[in-house]
């Protein structure tokens, strides 16, 4: 019994990281842009994040140490893309690779340092409750921090005017700037908004949930958090759900290894990627389904005039 | 004497290629229906983009209620008052009816109150719109009023109409006339661009026709004829077609009780087609786009091998579910509507582009399946010059010619091949009046010489002047057949609406 709960929370700590990327990534997806770049975002960030813990001893530092790298790449990749027009598929694999390298880089000398001692965050008497204290209410205040993101994402984009504007963008940029929206600049906004996301998403990783900084250490998070976007049709509360799914497959798979399940770990490991590839092939068999929730002019360049 | 509503003073524009507006001069005064005239290409668009503020004049002048206006972007001109309804559409499809024409206006509104306004407007000019349907489940006649109502929640003094009626039904038309005249009653000026004489005649008070970016003429269109319009339109009247009798020959083309869903989310379905197409013979088929028209030509031309076996037959051969090579070799050819990119490469040259549906004749048989340039270049060197096409040559790239010439080409480019069975979509769409005129005396020389051709296409006039026969296509299902000479506009327009009468259809059967 007690052994499911700490395999709840463990999802639901391991979705946390995804639930944050992914959610950042579907604003500027909603936008009409894709960043590939999501892992290199999260790996800079996971570096930043935890080498200003290092120096100052404060976690909440380290997360907008993360956000601001995650956003300033963000940006650096948007003015790329929105104004440069280049390739958003090319400039983002680009943005991955070096964010992997600049994080190696930067992050030779906090290999083997250490943090503080992490605090516990249980909530006073919900966290006594048996099974569900132990599941649900001894994570991180970002834990919940993902499901308070996803209530104002889906009021943001659904409810109000100014959604309604970011959703028109990626629908028709042409008849978004007919209209008189500056495209461009709320498509920078969208970018920069996913990045610090994302930013935040590879902090929580170095800082929180590891918490160490080893190179490379997002491992296929900030790919999988993009393949959920997808596999969410662009709708919030999905993007949630699967979130949790693929923290849920990550742990079964931690959990059976420990337990000494005669399945190789390489194999093991695979199960989060072979279950995106997965569920991205069922997805794509049903084109009704993506199209009506995708942004019709995402990964396109738009030229203002042309 | 009130100031006009806005006067254009000898504005020029110049780009790299083309002098588009050439000292025009345009005057409107409030509460008028003034058309402008002119072919494609003559610079309507160019003026109306000046007027909307999307494209500053080389020299020349906006005047706007007696004062001189520099109209910088489409938001400013907004604010004057300025207000256009685009040829197509700036709608958004996944966004519903309220919320796009939310978009369009203030920021001060709520969608509560939008929707109030929405439903204030459509009582008062008979524009039905629901506010919550999404807009891709809308018919292009709905979307258009979606667009025109989102200009009147902004209480236009100039409605710019952009080619307004190029996807309406007959009766569409007098409906969104009726709304016109009651909106120019208020005061408000309409700026009317467009093609279509009859039109201009019936609705428009003014007229200013341009051609090659000047202005021919300045006259009231209710005292002119459709041949003095034209002359000053195009420089000439335009030319007759001849018909001569019909020779019908063998059955060449049969559909057979066809029902297929679509393959596109948003598609037609086609529903108990039938139809036969003989040979020395031009059947049409009529109906607004997205009717099953896109579908119906794919199952035509081999693009769709979905259809049920026996459905499509080719000279008693069942090709249903052949795909458009094999059909080709029996004698089947096919238009496409879009001209780059389906019936040419854009960046190929013309030349290269005669392997498209011309390699059979032009290269050998596998494993030595070379292609020979000058072999290609000679047969389009003779495509060029048989239909008079205005190109730079072989090696010109497709995407180099006007619209009108690349339609020549590849009409061309099929009619050389000597088909049996012809499937023409939109042939003259966007083409101007002396290469439409010669497209159709084309297909009407191919008729005579035997083959069966199918035109499908939006324009009715197109239509009667071409066609021996009439179908209708509305929500996928196909009307009965009717020959040309019994058929009339109000007929076939009730008809695109989907209101064929079942005696008709029983009599036919």
């Amino acid at each position: 019994m007690n052994e499911i709960a700490l395999l709840v929370a463990a999802t639901f700590n391991a979705g946390t990281v995804l639930a944050i990327a992914a959610l950042g990534l579907l604003i500027n997806e909603k936008a009409g842009i894709v960043n590939l770049g999501a892992e290199g975002m999260m790996l800079c960030a996971a570096v930043a994040g935890f080498a200003a813990v290092v120096y100052t001893g404060n976690d909440w530092v380290g997360f907008l140490a993360g956000m601001g790298a995650g956003a300033l790449m963000a940006a650096a990749f948007g003015v790329m893309v929105i104004w440069l027009n280049t390739n958003q598929y090319a400039t983002g694999l680009a943005l991955s690779l070096f964010g992997a390298g600049l994080s190696a880089f930067v992050g030779v000398g906090y290999v083997q340092a250490k943090l503080p001692p992490r605090g516990d965050y249980s909530i006073p008497f919900l966290s006594d409750i048996p099974f569900l204290g132990t599941a649900l209410f001894k994570q991180h205040p970002l834990a919940y921090f993902a499901l308070i993101l996803m209530a104002a994402i889906v009021y943001f984009l659904f409810k109000s005017r100014a959604g309604l504007v970011l959703r028109s963008v990626g629908e028709s940029p042409e008849s978004a700037h007919a209209l008189g929206y500056p495209v461009r600049r709320i498509r920078l906004l969208a970018v920069i908004f996913g990045g610090a996301m994302c930013g935040l998403a590879g902090a929580y990783l170095s800082v929180i949930y590891t918490p160490l900084w080893v190179q490379g250490m997002v491992a296929g998070k900030g790919w999988i958090a993009l393949a959920l976007t997808t596999f969410a049709t662009w709708r919030p509360a999905r993007v949630l759900l699967g979130a949790y799914l693929f923290g849920g497959v990550t742990m079964v798979q931690l959990a059976l290894q420990s337990r000494g399940v005669a399945v190789s770990e390489q194999l093991l490991s695979m199960t989060p990627y072979i279950a995106t590839i997965v569920v991205l092939a069922l997805i794509s068999r049903n084109p009704a389904w993506i199209r009506v929730n995708m942004p019709q002019s995402l990964g396109k360049p738009f030229y203002p005039g042309g | 004497m009130l100031a006009p509503r806005l006067e254009i003073k000898h504005v020029t524009k110049r780009y790299p290629s083309v002098v588009a507006n050439d000292d025009v001069s345009l005057l409107v005064a409030p509460g008028e229906i003034h058309a402008v005239l002119g072919e494609n290409g003559a610079g309507k668009s160019t003026l109306m983009k000046i007027i909307y503020g999307a494209t500053q004049p080389d020299a020349g002048e906006v005047w706007f209620d007696g004062q001189r206006a520099h109209i910088k972007n489409p938001q400013e001109a907004r604010a004057r008052g300025i207000s256009m309804v685009f040829q197509h559409f700036s709608l958004f499809e996944t966004l519903t009816v309220a919320e796009n024409i939310w978009l369009g206006l203030d920021k001060s509104f709520s969608l509560t109150t939008v929707r109030e306004r929405i439903a204030q407007k459509a009582v008062e000019y008979g524009l039905e719109l629901e506010a919550d349907r999404p807009v891709h489940s809308l018919s292009i006649g709905e979307r258009q009023r979606v667009e025109i109502v989102r200009a009147l929640l902004t209480d236009p003094k100039v409605l710019i109409l952009d080619e307004p009626t190029s996807v309406l039904t007959p009766q569409a038309v007098e409906r969104l006339f009726a709304v016109l005249r009651k909106l120019a009653a208020t005061g408000c000026s309409i700026l009317y661009i467009s093609h279509k004489l009859d039109e201009i005649r019936s609705l428009c008070t003014a007229c200013t026709v341009l051609r090659g970016g000047k202005v021919t003429g300045i006259v009231d269109p209710r005292a002119e004829s459709n041949a003095s319009l034209s002359r000053l339109m195009i420089g000439a009247e335009p030319p007759t077609l001849v018909h001569r009798d019909v020779v019908l020959g063998d059955v060449a083309l049969t559909v057979r009780g066809l029902t297929l869903a679509s393959d596109q989310p948003f598609g037609t379905a086609l529903s108990d087609v039938s139809m036969q197409i003989r040979a020395g013979e031009i059947v049409g088929i009529a109906g607004v786009s997205g009717n099953g028209q896109q579908e119906l030509l794919a199952v035509l031309s081999g693009e769709s091998t979905r259809a049920p076996l026996g459905s499509v037959t080719l000279f008693g051969a069942d090709v249903s579910q052949q795909n458009p090579r094999a059909r080709r070799a029996q004698g089947l050819h096919f238009v496409p509507e879009e001209r780059l990119g389906r019936g040419a490469v854009p960046s190929l040259s013309l030349a290269q582009n005669t392997l498209l549906t011309r390699a059979a004749t032009l290269v050998g048989k596998p494993p030595v399946a070379w292609i020979a340039p000058p072999r290609t270049a000679a047969m389009a060197s003779d495509i060029i010059a048989r239909f008079s096409v205005k190109a730079g040559g072989a090696q010109a790239s497709a995407k180099s010619l006007s619209g009108g010439n690349l339609q020549k080409y590849i009409v061309g480019r099929e009619i050389s091949a000597m088909p049996k069975v012809l499937v023409v979509a939109q042939p003259t769409w966007g083409v101007d009046v002396g290469a439409a005129a010669q497209i159709r005396a084309e297909l009407l020389k191919l008729r005579d010489a035997g083959c069966a051709l199918v035109v499908v296409s939006e324009e009715l006039d197109e239509l009667f002047e071409l066609c021996d026969r009439l179908h209708v296509i509305a929500k996928g299902k196909l009307s009965p057949t009717i020959a040309t000479r019994d058929a009339s506009i109000e007929k076939i327009g009730e008809w695109m609406s989907g209101l064929w009468t079942p005696e008709v259809a029983d009599a036919q059967a």
